[in-house]
C-alpha cells in the first residue's frame, strides 16, 4: 500500500448548534465562537485507514479544507494515529459550494500524490448532502462507493466491499485506487492513546493555500459556485397550540383525552 | 420540445433488480405540476437492462416523454457507466432541470453526474418552485427556527435537486400516450468501475412508518436507553410506530430507518407526539403535515411548540409513564 488518504471536515459542535445561524447572502453557515469536531463520521473514515495501514502499512494522510483553526482538528486525527496532515487553507475557498469543494480537495489529493485510497465519512453533521465524495471522486477520474459498511481484501490488491442500500446491501469487487465514503456500521473509531497525544505534536501539518494548489479561482469561493442562495423566509404553522394546564394526573387524563378525540385508539 | 425554448424538464427514473423506486414516481408528479407553469415537456431517463416494460408506467404516472437505455452493461447500477449515459444524454438534448431521489442510488449517482457538468446540485429539497425565467428554486430548511431558505443554480445547466422518497406526491395512474425512445449508448471502450458481484434485497418487516396512523417520536430530550422504553411503550399501546431525531439515532437508541426530517422520512400520521424534541426545521419538515400534533417539552420556548396543536409543558418522565397507564386502564374498560 501506497498512501491513503482521509478527508475530514471540522463541523460546528451539534450541542451549541442552537447558537448556529445562517448568513442570509451567501448562506454559509456563521459559527464563529462555535467549538468545532470531527465530523462523526469522518472518523470511522480514517479509522478504516488506519486499519487497512495495520495489515497492509502504507502512510496515512487526512486532508481537510478549513479555515486556520482545524489544526486542532487535525491534531486530534493525528493522535488517532494518522501519519500526516495537509490543511487547505485560503480565504477564496470560503462559501464554496460541494462541487467547489470537491474541486480544491481534488487539487489537495493531487498535490499529496501517488494514493491508492481514498477515504471519507458518507455525509457531514452540518450540511448532511453526502455529495462530495462522488465528485471528488469524478475530479479525481477514479471510480467511488458510497455507503460502506464492510471491506475484506483479496489476492491482487483487490477489495470486496458491502454497499448498503435500501433494505439490503451491494457486494462489489473494486480494484485500486478507489474512493470510498463510509458509513458508521463499518467500524468502531480507536480511542485517542494517551502516546497518541504526545506523538500529534512532532508530526506535520501542512498548511497550502490556493498559490500551492493553484485551483482556477473562477471556480471556487463563493463565486465559482454554481449554487447560489436565492432566499430566507419564515414558515409559520397554523396550529391550535392548546397547552394543557393543571396537575401531573389532570394534564394526563387531558392527554388521553385528545388522544382518543383523533378517533385512532 | 415545447416553442418557448424550455428544454424540458427530466426525471431520473430509478430502478433496482427491474423494480422502479417509487421516487420516481413521486418527482414526476412534481416535474408535471412544474412543467404546467412554464408549458414543457416532462422526460423520465430510465437505465437498465430488459426494463423497456417500465416505460409504460412512467407515462401513465406523467412522464411525455421516456428515454430508455438499456444495455446488458447497465443491468446492474454501478455510478461510471450510469452517470456516462447520463451526462451523454444531457449534453445531447440539454434539459432544464434533472431530478432524482436522494436514495441510495441517487446520492451517489447524481453528484458524479452533476461534477461531470459543473453544473450545482442541492440535496434534499422539501419543495421545488419554478420561476417564470425557468429559474429552479430549491427549497431546504435553514438553520434557524421556523426559517426555510431557497437554493438557486442561475448559470448553470441542467439545474439539479435531489428529493427524499415520501415528500412529494405521484399522480394517480392514468392510460396516456407518451413517446417512447430507445437510446443507443457505447459503453465498452470505458473504466466501468467496481464489478457487481451480488444485490441483496429483502422485503421489510412489518408497517413502514410512513403509512402510521400514529407516531410517537423522541429526540434528544428522552435522555437515555430506559427514557426511550417509554417512548416505545406509548407507541405500542397506541398500535402507533416509533420515530425519532437525528441525536436519538446517532446515540443508538434506535434505528436510522427511524428518523423522521430533511434527511430521514416524512410522515402524515393521523396523530404525532413528539417528546423532547426541540423542533428545529430539519426535523419539523419530516412531520408538519401530521393531523394533530402533540408535543411534551420542558421548555416552554421550544419551537416544536410552534407547530403543535397539543402542549405541554412539563418533564415527559412525569407524564408519559402515567399516561401510557390511563391509556392502558381506558382500553380495558372498553373491551
Ligand atoms: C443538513 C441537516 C439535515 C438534518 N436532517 C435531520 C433530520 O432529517 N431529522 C432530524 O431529526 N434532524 C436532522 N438534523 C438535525 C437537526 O438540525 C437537529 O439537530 C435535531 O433535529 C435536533 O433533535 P432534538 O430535537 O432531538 O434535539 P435538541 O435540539 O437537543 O432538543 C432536545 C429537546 O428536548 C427537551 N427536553 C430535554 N429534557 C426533557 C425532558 N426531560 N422532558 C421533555 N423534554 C425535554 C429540550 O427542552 C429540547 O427542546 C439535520 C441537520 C442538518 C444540518
Amino acid at each position: 500500500m501506497k498512501r491513503i488518504i482521509v478527508c475530514v471536515k471540522p463541523v460546528p459542535d451539534p450541542k451549541h448548534w442552537h447558537k448556529v445561524s445562517m448568513d442570509p447572502v451567501t448562506m454559509t453557515l456563521k459559527r464563529a465562537g462555535i467549538p468545532s469536531i470531527i465530523n462523526p463520521l469522518d472518523k470511522h473514515a480514517l479509522e478504516a485507514a488506519l486499519s487497512v495501514r495495520d495489515i497492509r502499512g502504507g502512510e496515512v494522510v487526512l486532508l481537510s479544507m478549513a479555515p486556520p483553526f482545524a489544526t486542532s482538528n487535525l491534531k486530534e486525527g493525528l493522535a488517532m494515529g494518522a501519519d500526516r496532515a495537509v490543511l487547505l487553507s485560503d480565504p477564496a475557498f470560503a462559501g464554496s459550494d460541494t462541487l467547489a469543494t470537491s474541486l480544491i480537495l481534488a487539487a489537495g489529493c493531487q498535490w499529496i500524490g501517488d494514493f491508492d485510497l481514498v477515504f471519507l465519512g458518507n455525509f457531514s453533521i452540518d450540511g448532511s448532502t453526502a455529495q462530495v465524495c462522488s465528485q471528488l471522486a469524478e475530479f479525481l477520474h477514479l471510480p467511488n462507493v458510497m455507503h460502506v459498511i464492510d471491506m475484506k481484501w483479496q489476492e491482487n490488491d483487490k477489495i470486496i466491499i458491502i454497499q448498503k442500500i435500501e433494505q439490503g446491501y451491494v457486494k462489489l469487487e473494486a480494484t485500486l485506487p478507489v474512493v470510498l465514503s463510509v458509513r458508521k456500521e463499518l467500524n468502531k473509531p480507536r480511542y485517542v492513546p494517551f502516546t497518541g497525544i504526545l506523538a500529534a505534536e512532532s508530526k506535520e501539518i501542512k498548511v497550502l493555500s490556493n498559490e500551492d494548489l493553484g485551483v482556477d479561482s473562477s471556480s471556487i469561493g463563493l463565486e465559482g459556485s454554481p449554487t447560489k442562495m436565492a432566499g430566507l423566509e419564515l414558515r409559520r404553522f397554523e396550529r391550535a397550540k392548546e397547552r394543557l394546564a393543571g396537575s401531573i394526573e389532570e394534564i394526563v387524563a387531558k392527554l388521553a383525552d385528545k388522544i382518543y378525540q383523533c378517533n385512532i385508539s | 420540445m415545447s416553442s418557448n425554448g424550455c428544454k424540458g424538464i427530466w426525471v431520473f427514473a430509478e430502478q433496482r433488480g427491474g423494480e422502479l423506486h417509487g421516487v420516481s414516481l413521486e418527482l414526476l408528479g412534481k416535474a408535471n405540476e412544474l412543467a404546467q407553469g412554464i408549458g414543457c415537456a416532462v422526460t423520465a431517463v430510465l437505465l437498465g437492462h430488459n426494463i423497456t416494460s417500465h416505460a409504460k408506467t412512467l407515462v401513465n404516472h406523467g412522464a411525455d416523454i421516456v428515454l430508455v437505455a438499456d444495455d446488458p452493461l447497465l443491468k446492474h447500477y454501478r455510478v461510471l457507466p450510469y452517470s456516462y449515459v447520463i451526462e451523454y444524454l444531457i449534453k445531447e438534448y440539454q434539459p432544464e432541470v434533472l431530478l432524482m431521489g436522494a436514495t441510495a442510488m441517487g446520492v451517489e449517482l447524481a453528484p458524479r453526474v452533476a461534477a461531470k457538468l459543473k453544473t450545482g446540485l442541492s440535496a434534499h429539497c422539501i419543495d421545488l418552485k419554478l420561476d417564470r425565467e425557468g429559474k429552479l428554486l430549491q427549497v431546504v430548511p435553514g438553520w434557524e427556527g421556523g426559517v426555510i431558505a431557497t437554493i438557486a443554480c442561475p448559470a448553470h445547466r441542467p439545474q439539479m435537486a435531489t428529493v427524499m422518497p415520501g415528500i412529494m406526491r405521484a399522480l394517480s395512474p392514468t392510460e396516456k400516450t407518451g413517446q417512447i425512445i430507445e437510446v443507443k449508448v457505447s459503453l465498452t471502450d470505458k473504466n466501468l468501475g467496481p464489478e457487481v458481484l451480488e444485490v441483496k434485497t429483502e422485503k421489510p418487516a412489518g408497517r413502514p412508518l410512513e403509512q402510521a396512523e400514529i407516531v410517537v417520536a423522541g429526540g434528544w430530550g428522552v435522555g437515555n436507553e430506559e427514557g426511550w422504553k417509554t417512548i416505545e411503550q406509548l407507541a405500542d399501546v397506541l398500535g402507533g410506530s416509533v420515530g425519532a431525531t437525528r441525536p436519538a439515532v446517532d446515540e443508538g437508541w434506535v434505528e436510522e430507518g427511524q428518523m423522521i426530517g430533511q434527511s430521514g422520512k416524512t410522515v402524515r400520521p393521523t396523530l404525532y407526539i413528539a417528546v423532547g424534541i426541540s423542533g428545529v426545521m430539519h426535523h419539523v419538515v419530516g412531520m408538519d403535515q401530521s393531523k394533530e400534533i402533540i408535543s411534551i417539552n420542558t421548555d416552554a420556548n421550544a419551537d416544536i411548540f410552534e407547530v403543535s396543536d397539543v402542549i405541554v409543558v412539563e418533564d415527559f418522565k412525569k407524564v408519559v409513564p402515567k399516561l401510557i397507564k390511563e391509556i392502558e386502564a381506558r382500553q380495558k374498560v372498553c373491551k
